[in-house]
């Protein structure tokens, strides 16, 4: 009797093997999980990869993209005072408005830390209202508020008896508009994710370390920064990514100038590979980013990975 | 016997009694006014948007107190909202962040089901190159983009460039990544037990996704849209490269680009349509503020 079952079992099983190979397939784990995966690796290689690859191509054509010049633009860039001043800002640029917001996030999130549970959310809140602004719209905002002739800035300082600040018409003071407006934006990130991580560090830690004598500054160096060590570092480093691409900000609040004073890559990159339709020209300067970013990417990757591992 | 002497008068030094108190309360109200100095910085923009759009233009050519409105209209907002020109823009924007939106969550959900559940042979290094692509900014990519699809429009003669649905291709660069990455993060903190069970009851890998996964990562999913949501409603430099007809614009380059004319500026107006154009971002932030956090802090981590 349970013989006779057993085989009906087994007849029924071939039977339906027989028929669909390709439903198999399908059941079987790596074919679905390859169809699944299918349209994000389409994604990246025909939109990411492939586009990155092609402004390596683009970069050693000539302008009417009809000739290979090899690392002609590469030469004629060096050769060009607007290019090192370009370099220059970038570098001026991304380090101190990252300093600047690494510094602000991290001491800001430490005053919502101290205020009590209940009343954090309202803080935060109000703290990440740059970050959710569109960057595009915050920054004319901001322009409208550096306004030489209606300037809602110069009108309050001059009740100071600061005289007319050139906010974006003198160079010195457009890179430090630039870096103003990118350090309101950016330090909320630093200051949720340094928040995020000062919740994480367990209360112990600051009752021994209080129990051993240690004051403010010592627990703030011996147990808050090494407990926040990897958070800080991934924070910062994608940061750096970040800023050192940005666009919005630059081309929105001084398109470049006053004489090209406060061109990073990315702005420099548009003015002359879209504006100038010289876009052989274009690719070569973005993708001077590429170093930078490879390398603060590699780092992150590190860190992301140990994180990984800890948890 | 009685030799052995406690010292029980403790510490020599001079205690302070609720001397910790009063330092912790000193420390809250320097707390409270750094705090409130910080908030002014971060809400002076946002309101200084507020206080111009409700002046007119002869109030703002007055040179009268910048902070303060004295004749408050709603003339700019009648006059932006009975605009065509602007609702085209607001519709551009609309669709095109819910059609990108919508492409991600198809994309990204599955795959990130596929890489944290189902090894097979190259997820981790997939997995490792989702990061990776999140991390490649659009300045570097918005000039091969421009020229491929340039290319694309001339082999084929479909001309994409200066069409807004060109954005639905692109915008998925940016969002789709980011997207995958937390998803993988949250699909990866469900016990694995879970969907074994769902396996043994018979379920296929599509019933375990929709029956398990996605009720149980809920709170992730809706992170992952919101940040879809806000990266294509901001997304500023690739329309400004790949649309140039008024028609075609979406919110932040329109603006910038028919607001702004010549060296003429028309701050009422411009401010007017910042705010508006910086509405939906903030009124999704007013309300899921927690889940919009928790996207944040869960891109940097792994879940």
């Amino acid at each position: 009797m349970a013989d006779v079952v057993v085989q009906q079992g087994t007849v029924a099983r071939t039977a339906t093997r027989r028929r669909s190979g390709l439903q198999k397939a399908l059941k079987r784990k790596s074919t679905a999980a390859f169809l699944m995966t299918l349209p994000l690796i389409l994604l990246i290689a025909c939109l990411v990869l492939y586009p990155a690859l092609y402004s390596v191509h683009l970069a050693t054509l000539n302008k009417s993209m009809a000739r290979f010049v090899g690392f002609g633009n590469f030469e004629f860039l060096f050769k060009r005072d607007t290019f090192w001043l370009v370099v220059r800002q970038s570098c001026i640029f991304a380090i101190s408005a990252v300093i600047l917001k690494a510094l602000i996030g991290f001491i800001v999130a430490h005053f919502v830390h101290n205020v009590p549970a209940n009343k954090q959310r309202k803080w935060r809140g109000m703290l990440l209202v740059p970050w959710v602004i569109p960057p595009a719209m915050s920054t004319l905002a901001w322009l409208w508020l550096f306004d030489p002739s209606y300037s809602a800035f110069n009108y309050t300082l001059s009740f100071f008896g600061i005289g007319p600040i050139p906010w974006t018409g003198d160079a010195m003071w457009a890179r430090f508009s630039v870096i103003l407006v990118n350090v309101w934006y950016g330090a909320p990130f630093f200051m949720i994710m340094y928040l995020a991580a000062l919740k994480s560090v367990p209360e112990q830690l600051y009752e021994a370390a209080a129990i051993d004598g240690a004051n403010w500054w010592q627990r703030i160096w011996y147990v808050t920064l090494p407990m926040m060590r990897n958070i800080i570092a991934i924070t910062t480093l994608f940061s750096l990514i970040v800023t050192f691409a940005n666009f919005d900000i630059v081309r929105i609040l001084t398109a470049g100038g006053p004489l090209d004073h406060t061109h990073i890559f990315a702005t420099w990159a548009f003015r002359v590979g879209i504006e100038g339709s010289d876009i052989p020209l274009g690719a070569s300067v973005s993708l001077f980013m590429v170093p930078i970013l490879a390398v603060a990417a590699v780092f992150i990757l590190r860190d992301v990975n140990k994180r990984g591992n800890e948890a | 016997m009685s030799t052995v002497t406690i010292d029980k008068a403790g510490p020599t030094r001079k205690v302070k009694y609720g001397s910790m108190s009063r330092d912790r309360a000193w420390a809250l109200r320097w707390s409270y006014f750094f705090l409130t100095l910080f908030a002014i910085f971060s809400l002076v923009p946002p309101i200084y948007m507020l206080i111009t759009s409700l002046k007119s233009s002869a109030e703002i050519s007055a040179a009268t107190n910048p902070w303060w409105v004295f004749h408050p209209t709603l003339s700019n907002y009648i006059e932006l909202l009975t605009s065509n020109q602007f609702l085209r823009f607001f519709w551009n924007s609309a669709w095109v962040s819910i059609i990108v939106v919508t492409i991600t969550m198809l994309i990204s959900v599955p795959a990130a089901f596929a890489l944290s559940r189902m090894k097979f042979w190259g997820s981790a290094t997939l997995a490792t190159g989702v990061f990776l692509t999140y991390l490649v900014p659009d300045s570097l990519l918005f000039i091969p983009l421009f020229k491929m699809f340039a290319v694309i429009g001339d082999w084929t003669g479909i001309q994409l460039i200066n069409k807004w649905y060109v954005l639905l291709f692109i915008y998925p660069t940016l969002t789709v990544p980011f997207c995958t990455w937390i998803m993988i993060g949250y699909f990866a903190s469900i016990p694995k037990e879970l969907d074994e069970a769902a396996i043994i009851d018979g379920a296929s890998w599509f019933q375990t996704l929709t029956r398990i996964f996605i009720p149980v990562a809920l709170p992730g999913l809706i992170a992952a849209t919101i940040f879809a949501f806000t990266v294509s409603w901001a997304q500023y430099l690739y329309p400004l490269v790949f649309t140039t007809s008024t028609d075609q614009l979406v919110l932040p380059v329109g603006i910038i680009t028919t607001l702004i004319k010549g060296d003429v500026f028309n701050w009422g107006q411009i401010m007017t349509g910042a705010l508006l154009g910086a509405a939906p971002p903030l009124i999704i932030y007013a309300f899921l503020m927690d889940y919009y956090i928790a996207g944040l802090t869960a891109g940097a981590t792994k879940g």
